[in-house]
């Protein structure tokens, strides 16, 4: 009963129990310098609590789109709203302070090697300034949910890519992000390992966290029935609430 | 900010050093090369300048009074000179003194054949200048007095040290710009290389949301701790090495002992430390602030 009250809680505080939308892309649009279209008037909204998977073949603008939603990149037409930032015309001092709001995994987990487990998650927090009596309450217990707190003191390159992925989930998580971004996260990973992934980032929509995950992988799309957005040289072909994977070959 | 994000970004540039070790040895090797060639110079040149000063010190202007001018405007006159900027030292050598001093110098013995000073109207000042350069000013000044009866002036020593002295100023001008430039270029670089490797790191910092400075800190507080190491260590050779490198030369042309007046190490430390750790510390930090800019643009 407390535990439903808990999520309920970080649901409401994640604007997970409202209408709103946390990304809201008009006409977005995206050149890069070489002439190469990356995205072709894109449309997309997506609501506070949803688990949406972006796929599409390589070159579709998967990546652009992550990019444009971390404001790595900025639109060359159309406007990009993200947690309420309007990302056209956000400082670029204001930026450090979007991400924070954002949890980011990638496919080579991007762990920083001359930090241990502990010391590579305690960053994400160091960056917020949470004191530090703080910070050793919260890393290992965000170590314990992803199964990782017997290997604090051991060094990424010690782990396997399943174990890295989860250090770099841990990373993303342990400031409570609203919205949770994921670059193809099983893409290096065995099967039981991506379906152990999967269950995390499920178990974390559940209290209210966006997530949105980037993939190839056909086979977790279709069991975990979960909206689906299709991109196709830059264009969304086809957005389906409780999708499948749409094989182009 | 909180004191304890202050002291932690602190503790990350200490911990840098040893983290990237080759690249903190590439640097302060490269900075201590620099600076060490730049401090060798550097002590070439100011003690050549140090000598050349002590032989211009050596040259004076003889000016000889008219028959007949009394004492008190030769001594006004005295006065009046001494009051001048370019000139160090006025003195005065009376009619006695010079004929005893030209007694002892030039007729010993054979002296004693007169009975009278032959050189009774020759009472006159040495004055011996600041700077060498100014001997043509100083001699006009002195011509333009109605007493003055003859200026005598060394022409060709006040010219050719004039001369040295501008060579050597621009020689060790122009050595020392190539120096300071080409050490800018190679520490610079150095530090460029040593973050550019370090650029996956920067990024993920980014992306997890640090500010400017929290990435820019660590990295700056390295670099002036390797630039200040390379420019100690340097330092620190000239410091020791110096004399003995002095008593080396000095016994070695033991002939020119009179022409070789080296300056104390630490005449040459005044200039040389403040200069050799501005440089290590300014580029470090300079160059930190100007490579790590290029990668924050994430």
């Amino acid at each position: 009963m407390a535990e439903e009250k808990a999520v309920k809680k970080k649901r409401r505080k994640r604007g997970a129990t409202s209408d709103k939308y946390i990304i809201n892309m008009e006409g977005v649009e995206h050149e890069y310098d070489s002439g190469s279209r990356g995205l072709d008037g894109v449309d997309l909204k997506i609501k506070y609590g949803e688990f949406v998977f972006i796929v599409g073949d390589s070159g579709s603008g998967k990546s652009t789109l992550i990019k444009l939603l971390l404001r790595e990149l900025e639109a060359t037409e159309g406007s990009v709203n993200v947690l309420g930032y309007d990302l056209n015309r956000i400082r670029h001092r204001k930026i450090p302070q979007f991400r924070r709001k954002i949890g980011i995994v990638f496919q080579d987990f991007r762990l920083l090697k001359d930090m241990n487990v502990y010391e590579n998650v305690a960053f994400a927090q160091r960056i917020i300034q949470v004191p530090t009596k703080q910070m050793r309450k919260n890393v290992p217990a965000i170590l314990a949910s992803v199964g990782l707190a017997d290997k604090y003191k051991t060094n990424p390159s010690d782990l396997s890519g399943g174990e890295q992925q989860r250090v770099a989930l841990a990373r993303a998580l342990v400031n409570e992000p609203t919205l949770l971004l994921c670059d193809e996260p099983t893409g290096n990973l065995d099967p039981k390992n991506t379906r152990e992934i999967m269950q995390i980032l499920d178990e974390v929509n559940q209290t209210g966290t966006t997530v949105i995950v980037v993939t190839h992988n056909s086979e977790i799309v279709n069991a975990m029935q979960k909206r689906v957005i299709t991109l196709k040289k830059g264009v969304i072909i086809s957005d389906e609430e409780k999708g499948a994977y749409i094989d182009e070959d | 900010m909180r004191i304890s994000t202050l002291f932690y970004t602190i503790r990350q540039g200490f911990r840098n050093i040893f983290k990237n070790k080759l690249f903190s040895l590439a640097s302060i090797a490269t900075i201590t090369a620099c600076l060490f060639m730049l401090g060798i110079v550097y002590c070439i040149v100011l003690n050549a300048q140090n000598m050349v000063k002590a032989a211009e010190e050596g040259v004076s202007v003889t000016v000889f009074f008219e028959e007949g001018t009394d004492e008190t405007r030769i001594q006004q006159i005295g006065e009046q000179l001494q009051l001048r900027t370019e000139v160090s030292k006025v003195v005065f050598v009376s009619a006695d003194e010079a004929w005893e001093s030209f007694k002892t110098e030039y007729l010993g013995e054979y002296a004693d054949g007169f009975t009278e000073n032959p050189l009774a109207n020759s009472e006159h000042y040495e004055i011996y200048l600041r700077d060498v350069s100014m001997q043509s000013a100083l001699v006009t000044y002195l011509e333009s007095i109605q007493e003055v009866r003859r200026v005598n002036q060394s022409e060709i020593v006040a010219n050719t040290l004039t001369g040295f002295n501008s060579l050597v100023g621009y020689i060790s001008i122009g050595i020392i710009a190539i120096l300071f430039c080409v050490s800018i270029f190679l520490i610079s670089n150095t530090v460029t290389i040593g973050i550019s490797v370090r650029k996956a790191e920067i990024e993920i910092m980014k992306y997890i949301g640090a500010t400017d400075f929290f990435v820019r800190a660590p990295f700056v507080v390295e670099c002036i701790l390797i630039g200040f190491i390379g420019a100690a260590i340097p330092l620190a050779i000239i410091y020791f090495m110096y004399d003995q490198v002095v008593a080396f030369i000095m016994e070695r042309f033991s002939i020119l002992s009179n022409l070789l007046q080296f300056l104390p190490v630490t005449t040459i430390m005044e200039d040389l430390a403040p200069v050799c750790l501005g440089l290590g510390v300014g580029i470090g930090f300079l160059g930190s602030i100007v490579t790590v800019r290029k990668h924050l643009r994430v």
